[in-house]
């Protein structure tokens, strides 16, 4: 029964419109936008490494890149994707290993301090890389 | 004698996603975010580190063993669990087997790409000195 009917046969979940808008529900797509992100941030930062290890010339090439303008747009959103995606990632394990932090309040609450510290915190880390 | 009429629920569900591996995918998602957790931060120390050392500097910081250690345990994990995270956002969104089967694959190999080229540019450095 697998194969190509799959599409037209199984079940879809209800479209984003029948929900209403709720910061937990921002926070879920943003760790899956975060976590996509990261995919391909990774291969940047692999490229970098792999630079370090070719030639100074490929190294300077590669930071070149980074010290540029969008160089640094791209590495201050890196940095917040990687925040937020660490620390809503520590509030999924708490969801999951003791189950803390399910009550609606305390969920949407998180939520925001979440969004605050790693935007907060990723302008922290450019400071402390000289990108700024 | 109609087809089906033998056949519970169970079987008919059966085969058609889900109630195979998802459990097994999910605590190995959580496993490696686990050891994330503590190599993460460690990463973002090295990627300061190595941004502001220049050439020399950011070579000499990689080819500590302990930094190269960190560094390769780090693409490890992460391939491991940016393997298994797109994997799901692939299952989701990609209805048509082919082009999912393909994706699937792709992510596989692209996973692993990255984890190789990491530890080889790591190794390379922590050789040479």
């Amino acid at each position: 029964m697998s194969g190509p009917q799959r599409a037209a046969t199984r079940p879809l979940s209800p479209h984003l419109q029948i929900w209403r808008y709720h910061v937990t529900m921002l926070a879920s797509i943003t760790h899956r936008i975060t976590g996509a992100a990261l995919y391909f941030g990774t291969f940047l930062i692999a490229a970098w490494l792999v630079a370090l290890a070719i030639s100074p010339d490929a190294f300077a090439a590669m930071q070149g890149i980074i010290t540029s303008i969008p160089g640094k747009v791209i590495l201050f959103l890196w940095a917040v994707a990687v925040l937020f995606h660490l620390f809503n990632g520590i509030r999924h394990l708490m969801w999951d290993g003791p189950g803390i932090g399910f009550s609606p309040k305390v969920a949407s609450n998180v939520s925001v301090f979440i969004y605050a510290l790693a935007i907060l915190g990723a302008v922290a880390l450019m400071f402390a890389a000289g990108a700024f | 004698m109609s087809q089906g009429q033998f056949l519970t629920p169970t079987k008919t569900a059966r085969g058609l996603g889900s109630a195979k591996s998802g459990t097994a995918h999910h605590i190995r998602l959580r496993v490696a975010a686990l050891a994330l957790l503590v190599l993460v931060p460690l990463a973002l120390y090295a990627v300061i580190s190595i941004s502001s050392a220049g050439y020399d500097g950011a070579r000499a910081w990689v080819a500590q063993p302990l930094h190269a250690t960190l560094l390769i345990l780090t693409a490890g994990a992460v391939s491991y669990h940016m393997r298994l995270g797109m994997q799901v956002i692939i299952e989701d969104y990609i209805a048509k087997t082919g082009m999912r089967t393909t994706l699937l694959i792709l992510n596989t190999f692209a996973a692993i790409a990255m984890f190789v080229a990491v530890a080889m540019a790591v190794v390379q450095i922590w050789i040479a000195g």
